[in-house]
C-alpha cells in the first residue's frame, strides 16, 4: 500500500520533471530559430525529410478513408432518404476531424518516429556533441530546422489528405453508386464553411504538427544514448503523439465547434 | 607570455548531483606539447576534456584556456573559443547523412564564407594529410573504424585549431591503424603548431608519442611526469597500470564478501 | 540525393499542399459565395425563428442568394431580429416576403425570399416587413388536436 503510493509519487515527480525539461527544450528551440530564417535551405531539407517522404502514405490513406466514408455514409443516409447529403457528410467529417487527426497520426508514425530515431542516433553517436565542439549549436543547426519543417509540413499534409478523401468519397458516391453529381457538390458547398470548417481544420493540423514534432524531437534528444534507449524512445514518440493528438483534438473541437 | 600554459586546471572538482567524478585536479598543459591523460575506464578522463571544451561546468575550481575562465564565458565567447579547438570523439562521431567530403567541409561551411573552390581545395588538403583523399566521395558507413577516425581527425583540424583534444583515439583499432593514428597525432601537432591533449588507456601507443603524462585514478591525478619517468616509476599503482598487471593496488576482485562466505562454506570450516 | 532533386520535390509538395487547401476552400467550402463586402445587408423580424442558425442559407426560388449573418433578440418588441447578407448581384422588390422554411422533414432551416411586385428595390440596411415565422412542430400538433376536438361533435351528428 505504502509502496504503491510511493510509486505514484515517484511517477508524478518524474512526470513533472520531464514536463519541465520539455518546456525548457521548447523554449530553447524557439529562441534559437534565427538560423532557420537566415538559411531557409535547412528548413527545406527537413520539409523534404518529414513532408515529402510522408506523401505516399498520406495520399493512399486519404483516398481509402474517403472511399470508406462514401460507402458507409451512403448506407446510413439512404435509410433516411437523404443520400444527396453524402457530399456534406464526407467533406465535413474529413475537413473537421478525420483529415487533421488521421493525417497527424500517420505523420507521428511515419515522420515522428524517423525524427526521434535520427536525433537519438545523432546523440548516441556523439554527433550532436561533436557539432557543439565545432562551435555549431545543434539546437539552431539541427533541432530548430526539424521543428519548423514538421510544423510547416503538417497542415499541407492534412489538406492533401482531406482533398484526396473528398475525391475518394466522390469516386464511390457519384461514379460508382450514382448519387447525383450536382447534388453532391452543391450540398457540400452549401454546408461546408470556409472559416468555421476548413480553416479550423487547418488550425487543428498546425497545432498537431507543433505537438508531434516537439514530442519527437524531445524524445530523441532525451533518449538514453544506447540502441535500446533509442528504440524505446521511438515507441514513446508514437504513443505519446497519438495520445496528445486525440486529447488536443478534443480540446480544440470543444473550443471551435460548440456554440454557434 | 610564452611560458603561460595554454590550458590550466586549478583544483577542479566535478560531480553529477551527489556523485563525485573529479576532485582536486591540477594540470598545466604547455603550448606546443602533446599531453596524455591516462587512467582506467570510468576514472573521469573524458570529463576533463568536456570541462576544457566547456560542455560541462566545474563544480569548483577553475578551468582556464588561454587565460580565460571557460565556465565564466558567455555563450557567444564560448562558441568563439571552440572555433579554435578541435575534438576527436571516441568513435569519430561522423555525420552519417553526409559524405566524407561534406563531413570535413562542415566546419568550413558553417564558420567561413569561403568560395566553393577554396573549400574544395582545403578539404582535399586536409584529407591528404590523413591519407584519405581518395575516400572523399565515400559515405561514413563505408569506412572502417580506423578510416572513420582519420576522417574525423581531418574534420577536427579543418579550421587549423590551436588545441586538439582526442577522446580515446586508439580504442578498437587494429595495430596498423593504431600506429597510423598515433603517428598522425604527433605529426599534425607539430605541423600545425598546435597543442594536443590525449585521453587514453592505451599505454604503449601513447607513451611513444607524448611529451608529458598525467595518470588519473578515482577522480584524482595520482601521478605525472615524462614518459620515461612514468615507465621508471616505482609507485605501485603506476607500475601496475603501465605494465598491465592483473593484480596489485587495483584488485582483481570486485569488493565484496569472501568467496567462502558466498558459497556458504564459512560456517562449516 | 542531389540538392536540386530535393528542392524540386519540396516545391512540388508545397504547391500540391496549397492546391489542396485551395480546392478545400473553393470546391468543398463556400468561399466562392457571398462574403462581407460583396453583398448588402437586410434585416427582418420574426415572432419565432425556430432552429435558424447564423450562416444558414437564404434562398429564393431554391437558389442560394445569401446567408444569415446574425440573429439577436429585440428586448423591446420581443421579436427575433435577423440580419441577412445578400449577394449584390441579386435585387429584391420592397414588398418581398421572408419566411423561415425547413429543407425536408428533418432538415436544417433556411430563409426563403419571395419577390413581390414593387418597383422599388431593397437597399443596404432596409427592413423586410412581411415575414412568416418558423413552423414549430409542437404548435402545429397542438393546433391540429384542438381543430380535431372542435370538429368532433359535428362529425358525430352527420352519422
Amino acid at each position: 500500500m505504502i509502496d504503491a503510493l510511493r510509486q505514484i509519487g515517484a511517477r508524478t515527480v518524474d512526470g513533472v520533471w520531464k514536463l519541465g525539461c520539455a518546456t525548457r527544450f521548447t523554449g530553447t528551440i524557439l529562441a534559437r530559430s534565427g538560423m532557420c530564417l537566415r538559411r531557409p535551405q535547412l528548413v527545406l531539407d527537413q520539409i523534404y525529410f518529414t513532408g515529402v517522404l510522408s506523401l505516399v502514405i498520406i495520399i493512399v490513406s486519404g483516398l481509402f478513408v474517403g472511399l470508406v466514408l462514401g460507402l458507409q455514409g451512403y448506407e446510413t443516409l439512404k435509410r433516411y432518404g437523404s443520400a444527396e447529403a453524402l457530399g456534406t457528410l464526407v467533406a465535413l467529417s474529413l475537413v473537421r476531424e478525420l483529415g487533421p487527426v488521421v493525417s497527424a497520426l500517420l505523420f507521428a508514425s511515419r515522420a515522428g518516429s524517423a525524427i526521434t530515431a535520427r536525433i537519438g542516433i545523432m546523440k548516441s553517436t556523439e554527433q550532436l556533441s561533436a557539432m557543439e565542439m565545432m562551435a555549431v549549436d545543434p539546437h539552431s543547426r539541427v533541432l530548430a530546422p526539424v521543428f519548423w519543417g514538421g510544423v510547416l509540413s503538417m497542415p499541407l499534409l492534412a489538406a492533401i489528405f482531406s482533398a484526396f478523401g473528398v475525391f475518394g468519397g466522390y469516386l464511390i458516391g457519384v461514379v460508382i453508386i450514382g448519387v447525383d453529381s450536382g447534388a453532391f457538390w452543391s450540398q457540400m458547398q452549401a454546408n461546408v464553411d470556409l472559416w468555421s470548417d476548413v480553416m479550423n481544420g487547418v488550425i487543428k493540423s498546425a497545432v498537431f504538427g507543433v505537438a508531434v514534432t516537439l514530442i519527437a524531437l524531445f524524445e530523441g534528444y532525451d533518449a538514453p544514448p544506447t540502441a535500446e534507449g533509442v528504440s524505446y524512445a521511438v515507441t514513446r514518440t508514437v504513443v505519446t503523439s497519438a495520445l496528445a493528438i486525440l486529447a488536443l483534438d478534443f480540446v480544440l473541437t470543444s473550443f471551435m465547434f460548440t456554440g454557434v | 607570455m610564452p611560458n603561460e600554459p595554454l590550458v590550466e586546471l586549478t583544483d577542479v572538482a566535478f560531480s553529477y548531483g551527489a556523485r563525485p567524478i573529479l576532485s582536486g585536479i591540477r594540470m598545466r598543459i604547455p603550448r606546443g606539447k602533446v599531453v596524455a591523460i591516462m587512467g582506467g575506464s570510468g576514472c573521469g578522463k573524458t570529463t576533463i576534456l568536456r570541462l576544457i571544451g566547456g560542455q560541462l561546468k566545474a563544480t569548483s575550481g577553475t578551468v582556464r584556456v588561454e587565460g580565460q575562465d571557460v565556465s565564466a564565458l558567455t555563450y557567444a565567447d564560448l562558441y568563439r573559443l571552440r572555433r579554435r579547438m578541435g575534438m576527436l570523439f571516441q568513435f569519430g562521431a561522423m555525420f552519417t547523412d553526409l559524405s566524407v567530403f561534406e563531413n570535413v567541409a562542415f566546419p568550413l561551411r558553417e564558420h567561413t564564407k569561403l568560395p566553393e573552390s577554396v573549400i574544395h581545395d582545403l578539404v582535399l588538403l586536409k584529407l591528404q594529410a590523413v591519407g584519405l583523399r581518395g575516400a572523399a566521395h565515400l559515405r561514413p558507413a563505408e569506412l572502417s573504424g580506423g578510416m572513420a577516425r582519420r576522417v574525423a581527425l581531418a574534420r577536427a583540424i579543418s579550421l587549423d585549431p590551436m588545441l586538439i583534444m582526442y577522446d580515446e583515439p586508439f580504442t578498437g583499432l587494429d595495430p596498423i591503424s593504431l600506429g597510423v593514428i598515433a603517428n598522425l597525432i604527433r605529426r599534425l601537432n607539430d605541423a600545425l603548431g598546435a597543442t594536443s591533449i590525449l585521453v587514453t588507456h592505451d599505454v604503449e601507443a601513447s607513451l611513444g608519442i607524448v611529451d608529458y603524462v598525467y595518470i588519473a585514478a578515482g577522480g584524482q591525478i595520482v601521478a605525472e611526469g615524462t614518459p620515461d619517468a612514468i615507465r621508471a616509476s616505482q609507485d605501485p599503482f603506476v607500475h601496475q597500470f603501465v605494465n598491465g598487471e592483473a593484480d596489485g593496488p587495483v584488485g582483481f576482485h570486485y569488493p565484496g564478501s569472501t568467496l567462502a562466505a558466498d558459497l556458504g562454506l564459512e560456517g562449516r570450516s | 540525393m542531389k540538392r536540386t532533386t530535393v528542392d524540386l520535390w519540396v516545391g512540388l509538395f508545397v504547391v500540391g499542399g496549397l492546391v489542396a487547401l485551395l480546392v478545400l476552400a473553393l470546391k468543398v467550402g463556400n468561399a466562392s459565395t457571398v462574403t462581407a463586402g460583396q453583398g448588402y445587408k437586410l434585416t427582418a423580424e420574426f415572432n419565432n425563428i425556430g432552429g435558424l442558425k447564423p450562416r444558414a442559407p437564404v434562398k429564393s426560388a431554391g437558389v442560394v442568394v445569401g446567408r444569415v449573418e446574425s440573429i439577436r433578440f429585440d428586448n423591446k418588441k420581443f421579436l427575433a431580429q435577423v440580419t441577412l447578407l445578400i449577394d449584390k448581384t441579386y435585387e429584391f422588390p420592397k414588398d418581398s416576403n421572408a419566411s423561415i422554411l425547413t429543407s425536408g422533414l428533418l432538415g436544417e432551416q433556411y430563409i426563403g425570399l419571395d419577390g413581390g411586385g414593387d418597383d422599388a428595390v431593397l437597399k443596404d440596411g432596409d427592413r423586410i416587413t412581411l415575414t412568416q415565422s418558423a413552423l414549430v412542430l409542437e404548435q402545429m400538433i397542438g393546433r391540429f388536436l384542438t381543430g380535431k376536438a372542435a370538429e368532433g361533435p359535428t362529425a358525430e351528428k352527420d352519422q
